[in-house]
């Protein structure tokens, strides 16, 4: 297997001078980014992300009373993801039900989210997140994480640290950052990571495919690096839904209205 | 044994606020030693303590809260209010009615599922679950009106220091308004012009909490619709 693989590789590159991934991009750039928070005025909090051609959407709401009550823990909360992809988020059309797959990766992300965040503080109650894939694009499990985290701090449940999620593989037998969805299904192996950046622990590994042991570690540490790319990004999408207000007060200061108290408590 | 930004900085939940000792306040949490944040909000230090106002925020029930709830189910001998916090809150019929009463009392004539009450919190029970008092001045059922929700996290923004935002605010618009520490306001006004002002009003208050001088800025706004109409 790996003969044949190098074998392609040096065909490549004889026929080609300079390697380049399907979009043109460098082997540990990510997709172009962006972030939106407080999209949805009836959660709780809620995100908008774009990765590449992923588009997802994620509302949380809680934490509220458990419902059906017996699936509430008496001692701490509950976090409830759902992961579902529209029916029109890939070609061609897909069944709207939940699939098998659809509920493998609702558990994989409520695994990874739960460790940033407090449960304990909400005996018998439930937080639900439910994250909709509107464009799938290849990493659609990496971006639902990643858009969660912000609409979870953006509902104001106290949490230890953001997720950031991101996903490093191997294709056309390079280590490349952020697959594709051609990447992800040509390539040779699929290493999706979350990532607490300010706590340093990984919370989300998954591999699918053949790698070396090497290619694998150099797989995480590049992901990892990904991560905190994206939080850099989701920390600016969290600060950008107050910055607007924040030049005006800037504004107001420079023409000396402001107010010497701080009004805060009653 | 630093701060490591200034006051009134926007952080995010997981931003190292302080190394070293110090007491931690609102929002905050420590780790290793050191002081966290966990909800994006704007940082203050200030009297050997950190603490973070938080920006948005859930209800988390407090004894003395003045809360607007829905009556959602009756029980034995109580009823079941959602007040939006992560539990229902309890509402017995001691706690409803200040007189004797039978077994075979029919509590619909009090409250029925589906009625709107002012409530005030005076116990969390063993499971930290809020039980409701609505004997007293200002309390009960409600008749009129209409609510509108906005973060609890914003509701003191909106009373101002010693209730200098919503007096100013209740004498602007002549409307009576309720606030329920869980971020649901009870609104009556004298007609719908006035509501819709005071709806404007606290829109633009929620938008705008993190940000200094609102009083007056708030103030000078409702000058200027007010003129408009004219």
């Amino acid at each position: 297997m790996s003969k044949k693989t190098k074998k392609k590789t040096t065909k490549r590159k004889s026929s080609k001078k300079k390697w380049a991934r399907v979009d043109g991009r460098k082997p540990d750039e990510l997709r172009p980014m962006k972030i939106e928070s407080g999209v949805i005025p009836n959660a709780d909090g809620s995100a908008y992300i774009e990765m590449g051609r992923n588009k997802i959407i994620v509302g949380v709401y809680g934490p509220r009373e458990m419902h059906p009550k017996r699936f509430s823990k008496p001692n701490r909360g509950v976090l409830r993801c759902r992961y579902h992809m529209a029916p029109f988020s890939v070609d061609p059309r897909r069944s709207p039900a939940p699939s098998r797959r659809d509920q493998e990766i609702s558990m994989v992300i409520t695994d990874a989210i739960e460790p940033a965040l407090f449960l304990e503080r909400y005996p018998r109650s439930v937080i639900d997140v439910y994250a909709e894939i509107i464009e799938a694009d290849g990493g659609t499990r990496c971006a639902s994480i990643n858009a969660a985290a912000v609409a979870l701090a953006d509902a104001g449940i106290p949490m230890k640290d953001l997720v950031s999620s991101c996903a490093a593989g191997k294709y056309d037998g390079k280590i490349v950052l952020d697959l594709g969805d051609h990447e992800d299904k040509k390539g040779e192996s699929d290493v999706p990571v979350a990532y607490l950046p300010k706590i340093d622990e990984v919370t989300l590994l998954q591999m699918e495919g053949i790698m070396t042991q090497e290619e694998t570690e150099k797989c995480i540490d590049l992901a990892i690096e990904g991560c905190k790319q994206v939080y850099e990004a989701q920390k600016e999408a969290l600060k950008k839904k107050y910055g607007m207000v924040d030049e005006a007060e800037e504004k107001e200061e420079e023409t000396g209205e402001e107010e010497t108290v701080e009004e805060e408590e009653e | 044994m630093s701060v490591k930004f200034e006051t009134r900085d926007i952080v995010v939940p997981g931003d190292l606020l302080y190394e070293g000792r110090i007491r931690t306040g609102e929002n905050t949490f420590r780790r290793e030693g050191n002081v966290y944040s966990n909800k994006v909000g704007l940082v203050n230090y200030g009297n050997d303590r950190v603490s973070v106002i938080a920006l948005e925020g859930t209800y988390t029930p407090l004894v003395g809260d003045l809360v607007v709830g829905m009556v959602t189910d009756i029980e034995l001998g109580q009823w079941v209010v959602d007040i939006g916090a992560s539990t229902d809150a309890i509402l017995t019929i001691n706690d409803a009615i200040n007189k004797s009463f039978r077994t075979n009392f029919d509590m619909t004539r009090v409250l029925d599922v589906g009625d709107v009450v002012v409530a005030k919190i005076v116990d969390l029970d063993r499971r930290r679950t809020p039980i409701l008092s609505i004997v007293g001045r200002e309390l009960g059922k409600v008749h009129e009106g209409f609510i509108m929700k906005i973060t609890p996290s914003k509701i003191p923004r909106l009373i101002g220091k010693k209730g200098s935002m919503i007096n100013m605010i209740l004498r602007e618009t002549r409307s009576q308004i309720t606030i329920g520490q869980n971020g649901r306001i009870l609104i009556n006004g004298r007609n719908r012009e006035d509501e819709e002002l005071v709806v404007k009003v606290i829109h633009k208050i929620e938008n705008e909490a993190h940000t200094s001088g609102l009083t007056n800025r708030i103030q000078e706004y409702l000058r200027k619709i007010k003129e408009d109409r004219k």
